[in-house]
């Protein structure tokens, strides 16, 4: 009777002791796993603000802003810069030659994405990682500008050109 | 149908109209042009204040040149899968030989966005479609890949994408199974900078290419239409192509 007791009671101590100190061990190890891995973005978009809308609405809703300016830049060719996929990537994921791509899972969207059991087809098409080009070395140059008749008239287009902000300025800070 | 499209041609010509005669009476002749040219701020949607053209001076295009055709191929990341049957093409060197005098000339040729185009008539999903600008594009998020277009193109402008892609430019996305073709530089254009073969040729001095707004009267492209003759291509066809030649 007191073998069988005696027994029970190191069972339960052992049980006791041991289940929450696994459920201790594990926890950390899950949520500092590389599954939960969130990578940081390269820069803030302002001063005030980390990204370009609140951070829980961005976590939130980040799709439909991307699908909203999707279809007014393929349809419309609206180029503002805040919330293109573009310039997501362009904050979220650096541009060095071994940084993480899109099937890792240590890139920005897929961290999450895989984590959540997510499966997105953007980056089928689109670069999953900002890309110097041509093209920007070649805005730069005034002579591959698209000559108008505006600017026959100087004084009316630069006055008006003050209000127009620079794609570039956008994000690139 | 084509009744139906007809009436749309006609309702828009009028609204347009409409449209230019107010712009008319709030500012004075002069200044209303330069409304209507002046590059667009980022966030402004396009209007079809705009027709963007292009004029390509055969004469001046020589034989053998590829110039526009490799500033195409970088600018958008056109690699070969060495099949050249199905590798994706967005301009193309064409050449022409008189059999009777032996004259040989060559083209480049590409999409012409046409005003009233027949792969945007064909397309079931609505992925093709015409900017208000007049430049023709494929939404490659709603192609499925049915290739009318490439069937009723008569150009033969368009490519399909056979190959799983992989870094493609940020500014322009292409993946497989979807149809795409040359957008004009459309990312580029946005941002009033010519689209990049037009650069290339200009910049080797050949200077057999003129990109521009074709309402715009006083605009380089237009004062060479109206001083120079040009063609359309399958003119017969009345499709009013924005890509028009010299010398054909």
């Amino acid at each position: 009777m007191l073998k069988y007791s005696l027994i029970t009671v190191i069972f339960s101590l052992l049980l006791g002791v041991q289940t929450p100190g696994m459920a201790a061990d594990s926890a950390p190890a899950s949520e500092s796993s590389e599954t939960f891995f969130i990578p940081k973005a390269q820069r803030r978009y302002s001063k005030e603000q980390a990204c370009v809308e609140p951070i829980e609405e961005m976590r939130a809703n980040h799709m439909e802003y991307i699908l909203d300016q999707r279809d007014a830049t393929v349809h419309e060719g609206v180029r503002s810069r805040q919330h293109s996929l573009e310039e997501c990537i362009n904050c979220h994921v650096s541009d060095a030659e071994d940084a993480p791509r899109v099937d890792s899972e240590k890139h920005f969207c897929n961290s999450c994405h895989t984590y959540t059991a997510v499966s997105i087809d953007c980056f089928q098409c689109h670069a999953d990682r900002p890309v110097k080009s041509q093209f920007h070395s070649l805005s730069d140059s005034s002579k591959h500008r698209i000559k108008n008749t505006a600017a026959v008239l100087p004084a009316t287009r630069s006055s008006e050109q003050l209000n127009v902000p620079s794609s570039e300025d956008v994000g690139n800070e | 149908m084509s009744e139906e499209s007809n009436i749309d041609i006609y309702r828009r010509r009028f609204m347009s109209g409409t449209a230019t005669a107010a712009a008319g009476l709030a500012v004075a002749p002069g200044v209303m042009l330069t409304e209507v040219a002046r590059a667009k701020p980022a966030e402004q949607a396009v209007t079809s204040d705009v027709r963007w053209g292009m004029l390509i001076d055969t004469n001046m295009c020589n034989e053998g040149c590829d110039d526009c055709v490799t500033a195409c191929n970088e600018e958008h990341n056109l690699e070969g899968f060495g099949r050249p049957t199905t590798d994706a093409q967005w301009i193309r060197k064409v050449t022409l030989k008189d059999k009777q005098t032996g004259n040989v000339q060559t083209l480049p040729m590409l999409c012409l966005h046409c005003e009233h185009p027949p792969c945007v008539d064909v397309c079931p999903t609505g992925a093709s479609f015409k900017r208000e600008d007049g430049i023709v594009l494929v939404d490659s998020h709603i192609c499925i890949g049915c290739r009318y277009c490439m069937m009723a193109c008569p150009y033969k402008a368009r490519s399909f994408i056979h190959e799983q892609l992989q870094d493609q430019m940020p500014y322009s996305p292409r993946g497989k199974g979807t149809v795409e073709s040359c957008t004009f530089c459309v990312h580029r254009v946005d941002r009033d900078i010519l689209p990049a073969c037009v650069v290339a040729c200009t910049e080797e001095n050949h200077n057999a290419m003129t990109f521009g707004d074709m309402n715009d009267p006083g605009s380089e492209i237009s004062q060479q239409l109206k001083q120079y003759s040009s063609r359309q291509v399958r003119a017969d066809l009345e499709l009013n192509t924005g890509v028009r030649y010299r010398g054909i």
